[in-house]
Protein backbone atom coordinates (compact mmCIF):
# COMPACT_ATOMS: atom_id res chain seq x y z
CA UNK A 1 0.00 0.00 0.00
CA UNK A 2 1.14 2.85 -1.03
CA UNK A 3 1.54 5.86 1.91
CA UNK A 4 0.86 9.91 1.79
CA UNK A 5 1.31 12.57 4.61
CA UNK A 6 -1.09 15.10 4.27
CA UNK A 7 0.34 18.36 6.27
CA UNK A 8 -2.14 20.98 7.00
CA UNK A 9 -2.53 22.77 10.27
CA UNK A 10 -6.45 22.57 9.66
CA UNK A 11 -7.71 19.44 11.05
CA UNK A 12 -10.79 19.71 9.28
CA UNK A 13 -8.90 19.91 5.67
CA UNK A 14 -6.70 16.77 7.44
CA UNK A 15 -10.15 14.61 7.27
CA UNK A 16 -11.30 15.61 4.41
CA UNK A 17 -7.77 14.42 2.42
CA UNK A 18 -7.74 11.21 4.69
CA UNK A 19 -11.02 10.15 3.27
CA UNK A 20 -9.98 10.76 0.07
CA UNK A 21 -6.47 9.23 -0.05
CA UNK A 22 -8.11 5.82 2.07
CA UNK A 23 -10.41 5.66 -0.92
CA UNK A 24 -8.07 5.98 -2.95
CA UNK A 25 -5.53 2.56 -1.37
CA UNK A 26 -3.20 5.01 0.49
CA UNK A 27 -1.97 4.63 4.04
CA UNK A 28 -2.24 8.10 5.84
CA UNK A 29 -0.17 9.97 8.41
CA UNK A 30 -0.81 13.46 9.29
CA UNK A 31 1.83 16.37 10.38
CA UNK A 32 0.10 19.82 11.33
CA UNK A 33 2.78 21.72 10.40
CA UNK A 34 6.37 21.78 8.39
CA UNK A 35 8.45 21.02 11.17
CA UNK A 36 6.26 17.71 11.94
CA UNK A 37 6.39 16.48 8.48
CA UNK A 38 9.79 17.02 8.61
CA UNK A 39 10.29 14.85 11.43
CA UNK A 40 7.50 12.11 10.23
CA UNK A 41 9.56 11.74 7.00
CA UNK A 42 12.85 11.70 8.43
CA UNK A 43 11.17 8.19 10.48
CA UNK A 44 9.68 7.20 7.06
CA UNK A 45 9.82 8.27 3.33
CA UNK A 46 6.02 8.28 2.34
CA UNK A 47 4.96 8.05 -1.54
CA UNK A 48 3.12 11.67 -1.62
CA UNK A 49 3.56 14.57 0.60
CA UNK A 50 -0.18 16.41 0.18
CA UNK A 51 1.12 19.91 1.04
CA UNK A 52 -0.52 23.19 2.66
CA UNK A 53 1.46 26.35 2.39
CA UNK A 54 0.69 28.39 5.25
CA UNK A 55 1.14 27.24 8.38
CA UNK A 56 2.93 27.67 11.39
CA UNK A 57 6.05 26.72 13.16
CA UNK A 58 7.34 26.19 9.51
CA UNK A 59 5.77 26.76 6.13
CA UNK A 60 5.32 24.19 2.83
CA UNK A 61 7.90 26.06 1.03
CA UNK A 62 10.32 25.59 3.60
CA UNK A 63 9.73 21.88 4.32
CA UNK A 64 10.13 21.13 1.13
CA UNK A 65 13.16 22.78 0.32
CA UNK A 66 14.54 20.84 3.84
CA UNK A 67 12.96 17.57 2.30
CA UNK A 68 14.76 17.20 -0.82
CA UNK A 69 17.82 17.67 1.29
CA UNK A 70 16.92 14.55 3.33
CA UNK A 71 18.48 11.14 2.43
CA UNK A 72 15.83 9.67 -0.11
CA UNK A 73 13.75 13.36 0.32
CA UNK A 74 14.32 13.43 -3.48
CA UNK A 75 11.80 10.44 -3.83
CA UNK A 76 8.40 11.51 -2.82
CA UNK A 77 5.93 13.41 -5.17
CA UNK A 78 4.87 16.50 -3.34
CA UNK A 79 1.82 18.15 -4.33
CA UNK A 80 0.78 21.50 -2.73
CA UNK A 81 -2.69 21.77 -1.42
CA UNK A 82 -3.61 25.48 -0.79
CA UNK A 83 -5.21 28.63 -1.10
CA UNK A 84 -2.05 30.26 -2.57
CA UNK A 85 -4.49 29.93 -6.06
CA UNK A 86 -1.91 32.43 -8.29
CA UNK A 87 0.68 31.86 -11.03
CA UNK A 88 3.58 33.42 -8.83
CA UNK A 89 3.24 30.53 -5.95
CA UNK A 90 2.63 28.05 -8.33
CA UNK A 91 6.01 28.67 -10.12
CA UNK A 92 7.96 29.24 -7.19
CA UNK A 93 6.35 25.97 -6.00
CA UNK A 94 7.26 24.20 -9.13
CA UNK A 95 11.00 25.73 -8.88
CA UNK A 96 11.45 24.26 -5.18
CA UNK A 97 10.53 21.06 -6.42
CA UNK A 98 6.89 20.26 -6.29
CA UNK A 99 5.23 17.89 -8.73
CA UNK A 100 1.71 19.16 -8.63
CA UNK A 101 -0.16 22.37 -7.28
CA UNK A 102 -3.87 21.44 -6.26
CA UNK A 103 -5.46 24.91 -5.55
CA UNK A 104 -8.36 25.14 -2.34
CA UNK A 105 -10.78 24.12 -2.61
CA UNK A 106 -10.22 20.76 -4.09
CA UNK A 107 -12.66 17.25 -4.74
CA UNK A 108 -11.65 13.78 -4.83
CA UNK A 109 -11.22 14.47 -8.93
CA UNK A 110 -8.81 17.05 -8.72
CA UNK A 111 -6.52 14.87 -6.02
CA UNK A 112 -7.00 11.65 -8.15
CA UNK A 113 -6.35 13.64 -11.37
CA UNK A 114 -3.35 14.64 -9.27
CA UNK A 115 -1.85 11.79 -8.29
CA UNK A 116 -1.94 10.21 -11.68
CA UNK A 117 -0.44 12.79 -12.81
CA UNK A 118 3.14 12.37 -10.46
CA UNK A 119 2.39 8.25 -11.03
CA UNK A 120 1.39 7.13 -8.17
CA UNK A 121 -2.28 5.70 -9.61
CA UNK B 1 -43.98 15.45 -15.61
CA UNK B 2 -46.30 12.81 -16.85
CA UNK B 3 -44.98 9.29 -18.54
CA UNK B 4 -46.65 10.88 -21.63
CA UNK B 5 -44.71 13.81 -21.43
CA UNK B 6 -41.58 12.44 -20.79
CA UNK B 7 -41.98 9.75 -23.81
CA UNK B 8 -42.53 13.34 -25.94
CA UNK B 9 -38.93 14.59 -24.88
CA UNK B 10 -37.70 11.17 -25.64
CA UNK B 11 -38.79 11.13 -28.81
CA UNK B 12 -37.87 14.69 -29.44
CA UNK B 13 -34.31 14.46 -28.41
CA UNK B 14 -34.10 11.33 -30.73
CA UNK B 15 -35.33 13.05 -33.96
CA UNK B 16 -33.29 16.29 -32.98
CA UNK B 17 -29.95 15.09 -32.09
CA UNK B 18 -30.04 11.31 -32.14
CA UNK B 19 -29.53 11.46 -28.46
CA UNK B 20 -31.29 8.35 -26.98
CA UNK B 21 -32.64 9.12 -23.38
CA UNK B 22 -33.77 5.90 -21.66
CA UNK B 23 -36.03 5.69 -18.93
CA UNK B 24 -33.91 5.92 -16.05
CA UNK B 25 -32.65 9.32 -17.25
CA UNK B 26 -35.88 11.31 -15.26
CA UNK B 27 -33.31 12.61 -12.93
CA UNK B 28 -31.72 15.00 -15.65
CA UNK B 29 -34.86 16.55 -16.95
CA UNK B 30 -35.27 18.78 -13.56
CA UNK B 31 -31.62 20.37 -13.41
CA UNK B 32 -31.31 20.68 -17.06
CA UNK B 33 -34.49 22.17 -18.33
CA UNK B 34 -35.87 24.23 -15.29
CA UNK B 35 -33.22 26.56 -15.97
CA UNK B 36 -34.40 26.99 -19.50
CA UNK B 37 -37.85 26.88 -19.01
CA UNK B 38 -37.54 29.72 -16.33
CA UNK B 39 -35.81 31.88 -18.89
CA UNK B 40 -38.46 31.26 -21.13
CA UNK B 41 -40.91 32.62 -18.33
CA UNK B 42 -42.65 29.02 -17.91
CA UNK B 43 -43.36 27.77 -14.28
CA UNK B 44 -42.81 24.19 -15.02
CA UNK B 45 -41.11 21.58 -17.23
CA UNK B 46 -45.06 20.45 -18.56
CA UNK B 47 -45.44 24.21 -19.52
CA UNK B 48 -41.85 23.63 -21.57
CA UNK B 49 -42.95 20.37 -23.23
CA UNK B 50 -45.98 22.16 -24.11
CA UNK B 51 -44.24 24.82 -25.80
CA UNK B 52 -42.35 22.28 -27.58
CA UNK B 53 -45.01 20.45 -29.13
CA UNK B 54 -46.33 23.72 -30.90
CA UNK B 55 -44.66 25.01 -33.65
CA UNK B 56 -41.78 27.67 -34.82
CA UNK B 57 -40.25 28.11 -31.31
CA UNK B 58 -36.67 26.99 -32.89
CA UNK B 59 -34.80 28.90 -30.01
CA UNK B 60 -36.94 26.74 -27.69
CA UNK B 61 -35.72 23.86 -29.28
CA UNK B 62 -32.70 24.39 -29.77
CA UNK B 63 -31.88 25.04 -26.01
CA UNK B 64 -33.38 22.18 -25.14
CA UNK B 65 -31.59 20.06 -27.44
CA UNK B 66 -28.23 21.72 -26.05
CA UNK B 67 -28.99 21.56 -22.18
CA UNK B 68 -29.77 18.10 -22.65
CA UNK B 69 -26.33 16.75 -24.94
CA UNK B 70 -24.12 18.98 -23.18
CA UNK B 71 -21.50 16.63 -21.02
CA UNK B 72 -18.43 17.17 -19.23
CA UNK B 73 -15.45 17.62 -20.58
CA UNK B 74 -11.78 18.03 -18.96
CA UNK B 75 -8.06 18.10 -20.05
CA UNK B 76 -6.50 15.09 -21.34
CA UNK B 77 -9.35 13.01 -20.27
CA UNK B 78 -8.48 9.08 -19.94
CA UNK B 79 -4.72 10.42 -21.12
CA UNK B 80 -4.49 6.92 -23.49
CA UNK B 81 -6.00 8.96 -26.51
CA UNK B 82 -3.35 11.42 -26.16
CA UNK B 83 -0.83 8.89 -25.88
CA UNK B 84 -1.42 7.30 -28.79
CA UNK B 85 -1.67 10.52 -30.79
CA UNK B 86 1.97 11.70 -29.90
CA UNK B 87 3.50 8.22 -30.11
CA UNK B 88 1.57 6.36 -32.84
CA UNK B 89 -0.41 8.56 -35.20
CA UNK B 90 1.81 11.32 -35.01
CA UNK B 91 5.23 9.31 -35.82
CA UNK B 92 3.27 7.00 -39.02
CA UNK B 93 1.59 10.75 -40.19
CA UNK B 94 5.26 12.12 -40.53
CA UNK B 95 6.38 8.75 -41.99
CA UNK B 96 3.97 8.43 -44.51
CA UNK B 97 3.43 11.92 -45.44
CA UNK B 98 6.72 13.66 -45.22
CA UNK B 99 5.01 17.63 -45.86
CA UNK B 100 1.24 18.86 -46.26
CA UNK B 101 -1.59 19.09 -43.95
CA UNK B 102 -3.04 16.71 -41.73
CA UNK B 103 -7.15 17.00 -40.78
CA UNK B 104 -7.57 16.58 -37.16
CA UNK B 105 -11.55 16.27 -36.56
CA UNK B 106 -12.94 16.80 -32.43
CA UNK B 107 -15.99 15.63 -33.10
CA UNK B 108 -17.77 16.31 -29.93
CA UNK B 109 -15.52 18.86 -28.81
CA UNK B 110 -17.86 20.06 -26.05
CA UNK B 111 -16.04 23.32 -24.14
CA UNK B 112 -12.87 22.63 -26.04
CA UNK B 113 -10.53 20.78 -23.33
CA UNK B 114 -10.05 17.62 -25.96
CA UNK B 115 -8.97 19.73 -29.14
CA UNK B 116 -7.09 22.39 -26.89
CA UNK B 117 -5.14 18.93 -25.05
CA UNK B 118 -4.18 17.85 -29.04
CA UNK B 119 -3.42 21.49 -29.61
CA UNK B 120 -0.55 21.66 -26.52
CA UNK B 121 0.23 18.14 -27.37
CA UNK B 122 1.57 19.62 -30.86
CA UNK B 123 3.18 22.09 -29.39
CA UNK B 124 5.07 20.46 -26.65
CA UNK B 125 6.26 17.84 -29.78
CA UNK B 126 6.76 20.48 -32.17
CA UNK B 127 10.03 19.23 -33.15
CA UNK B 128 8.82 15.82 -34.13
CA UNK B 129 6.38 16.76 -36.51
CA UNK B 130 8.36 17.18 -39.48
CA UNK B 131 7.21 18.83 -42.51
CA UNK B 132 3.76 18.77 -41.04
CA UNK B 133 1.13 21.53 -40.42
CA UNK B 134 -1.99 20.43 -38.32
CA UNK B 135 -5.65 21.64 -38.95
CA UNK B 136 -8.05 20.74 -35.84
CA UNK B 137 -12.06 20.96 -36.54
CA UNK B 138 -13.80 21.17 -33.46
CA UNK B 139 -17.28 20.41 -33.66
CA UNK B 140 -20.83 20.55 -31.14
CA UNK B 141 -24.16 20.24 -31.45
CA UNK B 142 -24.44 23.34 -29.09
CA UNK B 143 -23.86 26.40 -29.54
CA UNK B 144 -23.39 27.38 -26.51
CA UNK B 145 -20.14 24.97 -25.54
CA UNK B 146 -18.91 26.15 -28.95
CA UNK B 147 -19.08 29.49 -27.64
CA UNK B 148 -17.43 28.54 -24.29
CA UNK B 149 -14.65 26.67 -26.24
CA UNK B 150 -13.53 29.66 -28.12
CA UNK B 151 -13.38 32.24 -25.49
CA UNK B 152 -11.11 29.64 -23.58
CA UNK B 153 -11.67 30.32 -20.36
CA UNK B 154 -12.07 27.73 -17.51
CA UNK B 155 -12.64 27.72 -14.06
CA UNK B 156 -9.97 26.33 -11.21
CA UNK B 157 -12.08 23.02 -11.33
CA UNK B 158 -11.68 22.39 -14.76
CA UNK B 159 -8.02 23.42 -14.80
CA UNK B 160 -7.27 20.98 -12.37
CA UNK B 161 -9.03 18.19 -13.92
CA UNK B 162 -5.74 16.37 -15.74
CA UNK B 163 -4.04 19.30 -16.95
CA UNK B 164 -0.10 18.69 -15.84
CA UNK B 165 0.26 21.89 -13.78
CA UNK B 166 3.47 22.62 -16.28
CA UNK B 167 0.87 23.33 -18.91
CA UNK B 168 -1.27 25.25 -16.79
CA UNK B 169 1.69 27.96 -15.95
CA UNK B 170 3.27 27.55 -20.15
CA UNK B 171 -0.30 27.77 -21.67
CA UNK B 172 -2.73 29.65 -19.27
CA UNK B 173 -3.10 32.80 -17.97
CA UNK B 174 -4.99 34.13 -15.16
CA UNK B 175 -8.39 36.41 -14.85
CA UNK B 176 -9.25 36.42 -10.91
CA UNK B 177 -10.52 33.10 -10.30
CA UNK B 178 -10.32 31.69 -14.09
CA UNK B 179 -7.95 30.67 -16.67
CA UNK B 180 -7.89 31.38 -20.16
CA UNK B 181 -5.57 29.32 -22.69
CA UNK B 182 -3.28 31.35 -24.88
CA UNK B 183 -3.95 32.89 -28.22
CA UNK B 184 -1.62 30.45 -29.90
CA UNK B 185 -3.39 27.28 -28.58
CA UNK B 186 -6.62 28.81 -29.26
CA UNK B 187 -5.52 29.76 -32.97
CA UNK B 188 -4.71 26.06 -33.48
CA UNK B 189 -8.43 25.27 -33.40
CA UNK B 190 -11.43 26.04 -36.00
CA UNK B 191 -15.04 26.13 -33.97
CA UNK B 192 -18.43 24.99 -36.17
CA UNK B 193 -21.40 23.65 -34.95
CA UNK B 194 -22.19 20.95 -36.10
CA UNK B 195 -25.20 17.68 -35.43
CA UNK B 196 -23.57 14.21 -35.94
CA UNK B 197 -26.77 13.30 -37.62
CA UNK B 198 -26.19 15.38 -40.46
CA UNK B 199 -24.04 14.78 -43.61
CA UNK B 200 -20.86 14.48 -43.28
CA UNK B 201 -19.90 15.82 -46.76
CA UNK B 202 -19.32 19.12 -46.45
CA UNK B 203 -16.60 18.15 -44.18
CA UNK B 204 -14.16 16.95 -46.23
CA UNK B 205 -11.58 14.47 -45.39
CA UNK B 206 -9.83 13.40 -42.10
CA UNK B 207 -6.42 12.08 -41.16
CA UNK B 208 -7.55 11.64 -38.01
CA UNK B 209 -11.40 11.71 -35.92
CA UNK B 210 -11.79 12.11 -31.99
CA UNK B 211 -14.80 10.65 -31.10
CA UNK B 212 -14.99 10.10 -28.24
CA UNK B 213 -17.80 9.68 -25.30
CA UNK B 214 -20.87 10.91 -27.81
CA UNK B 215 -21.56 7.49 -29.31
CA UNK B 216 -22.56 6.14 -25.99
CA UNK B 217 -26.08 8.23 -25.89
CA UNK B 218 -26.70 7.02 -29.53
CA UNK B 219 -28.68 4.03 -30.68
CA UNK B 220 -27.34 0.66 -32.40
CA UNK B 221 -28.14 1.96 -35.67
CA UNK B 222 -27.13 5.42 -35.48
CA UNK B 223 -24.22 4.27 -33.66
CA UNK B 224 -23.58 1.92 -37.08
CA UNK B 225 -24.50 4.56 -39.52
CA UNK B 226 -22.17 7.42 -38.01
CA UNK B 227 -19.16 5.22 -37.78
CA UNK B 228 -19.42 4.47 -41.32
CA UNK B 229 -19.98 7.72 -42.41
CA UNK B 230 -17.04 8.92 -40.52
CA UNK B 231 -14.95 5.94 -42.10
CA UNK B 232 -15.71 7.53 -45.56
CA UNK B 233 -14.32 11.00 -44.44
CA UNK B 234 -10.88 9.41 -44.11
CA UNK B 235 -7.82 7.93 -46.58
CA UNK B 236 -7.37 4.54 -46.05
CA UNK B 237 -4.65 4.88 -43.10
CA UNK B 238 -6.80 7.17 -41.24
CA UNK B 239 -7.54 6.99 -37.47
CA UNK B 240 -10.38 7.04 -35.34
CA UNK B 241 -10.46 7.37 -31.27
CA UNK B 242 -13.37 6.33 -29.34
CA UNK B 243 -14.04 6.71 -25.75
CA UNK B 244 -13.01 4.30 -23.00
CA UNK B 245 -17.05 3.16 -22.93
CA UNK B 246 -16.89 2.84 -26.59
CA UNK B 247 -16.16 0.25 -29.18
CA UNK B 248 -16.47 -0.70 -32.97
CA UNK B 249 -17.17 -4.41 -31.84
CA UNK B 250 -20.63 -5.62 -32.94
CA UNK B 251 -21.08 -2.51 -34.66
CA UNK B 252 -18.97 -2.30 -37.94
CA UNK B 253 -16.76 -3.35 -39.92
CA UNK B 254 -15.33 -0.29 -41.23
CA UNK B 255 -12.18 0.31 -38.70
CA UNK B 256 -9.87 -2.07 -37.00
CA UNK B 257 -9.10 -2.00 -33.21
CA UNK B 258 -4.98 -1.37 -33.43
CA UNK B 259 -3.68 -4.32 -31.19
CA UNK B 260 -2.27 -3.08 -27.57
CA UNK B 261 -3.69 0.80 -28.28
CA UNK B 262 -6.96 0.71 -26.11
CA UNK B 263 -9.59 3.08 -27.98
CA UNK B 264 -7.50 3.72 -31.09
CA UNK B 265 -9.04 1.90 -34.43
CA UNK B 266 -7.53 2.48 -37.49
CA UNK B 267 -9.47 2.42 -41.26
CA UNK B 268 -10.27 -1.34 -42.18
CA UNK B 269 -9.38 -0.20 -45.93
CA UNK B 270 -6.24 0.31 -45.32
CA UNK B 271 -5.82 -2.72 -42.93
CA UNK B 272 -7.08 -5.13 -45.57
CA UNK B 273 -3.86 -6.38 -46.58
CA UNK B 274 -1.77 -5.81 -44.60
CA UNK B 275 -2.99 -7.96 -41.37
CA UNK B 276 0.44 -9.08 -39.43
CA UNK B 277 0.81 -12.87 -39.96
CA UNK B 278 0.86 -14.79 -37.21
CA UNK B 279 5.20 -15.02 -37.89
CA UNK B 280 5.60 -11.76 -37.55
CA UNK B 281 7.76 -10.79 -34.46
CA UNK B 282 6.33 -9.49 -31.79
CA UNK B 283 8.18 -5.62 -30.55
CA UNK B 284 8.37 -4.03 -26.97
CA UNK B 285 6.39 -1.56 -27.51
CA UNK B 286 7.18 0.23 -23.61
CA UNK B 287 10.41 -0.30 -24.75
CA UNK B 288 10.78 2.18 -28.15
CA UNK B 289 7.47 4.40 -27.68
CA UNK B 290 7.35 5.76 -24.29
CA UNK B 291 4.55 8.08 -23.94
CA UNK B 292 5.35 11.70 -23.62
CA UNK B 293 2.39 12.13 -20.74
CA UNK B 294 3.61 9.14 -18.57
CA UNK B 295 3.95 5.47 -20.16
CA UNK B 296 1.13 4.00 -17.92
CA UNK B 297 -1.31 2.47 -20.85
CA UNK B 298 1.87 -0.57 -21.83
CA UNK B 299 4.68 -0.74 -19.24
CA UNK B 300 8.02 -1.49 -20.52
CA UNK B 301 8.53 -4.92 -21.30
CA UNK B 302 5.23 -5.87 -22.53
CA UNK B 303 4.56 -6.77 -25.68
CA UNK B 304 1.74 -6.66 -28.09
CA UNK B 305 1.54 -8.49 -32.08
CA UNK B 306 3.07 -6.01 -34.28
CA UNK B 307 0.39 -3.23 -35.44
CA UNK B 308 -0.64 -3.69 -38.98
CA UNK B 309 0.08 -0.47 -39.89
CA UNK B 310 3.16 0.49 -38.52
CA UNK B 311 6.64 -0.32 -39.21
CA UNK B 312 9.22 -1.24 -36.63
CA UNK B 313 11.23 1.54 -38.09
CA UNK B 314 8.42 4.27 -37.73
CA UNK B 315 8.04 2.85 -33.94
CA UNK B 316 11.78 3.00 -32.92
CA UNK B 317 11.49 6.53 -34.29
CA UNK B 318 9.49 7.64 -31.71
CA UNK B 319 11.39 9.56 -29.28
CA UNK B 320 10.18 8.97 -25.57
CA UNK B 321 10.83 11.24 -22.42
CA UNK B 322 8.70 13.85 -20.71
CA UNK B 323 8.85 17.24 -21.04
Amino acid sequence: MKTCLVVDDSSVIRKVARRILEDLDFEIFEAEDGKEALESCAAQMPDAVLLDWNMPVMDGLDFLMELRKLEGGANPKVIFCTTENDVAHIAKAIRAGANEYIMKPFDRDIVEAKLQEVGLI
Amino acid sequence: MTPQEYSFLQGFLKEKSGLVLSNDKQYLIESRLMPIARKAGLQTISELIGKLKGFGDRTLQTAVVEAMTTNESFFFRDKTPFEHFVDTIVPHLVETRKRGRVRIWCAAASTGQEPYSLAMSLKENASKLGGLSFEIIATDISHEVLEKAKAGFYSQFEVQRGLPVQLLLKYFTQHGEMWQIAPEIRSMVTYKPFNLLESFSAMGQFDVIFCRNVLIYFDQATKTDIMQRLAKQMPDDGYLLLGAAETVVGLTDAFQAVPGKRGLYCNARGAAGKTASPTQPKIAVGQSAQSNFGSRALGAGQTVAKPSVFSSSRLSSIPGGRK
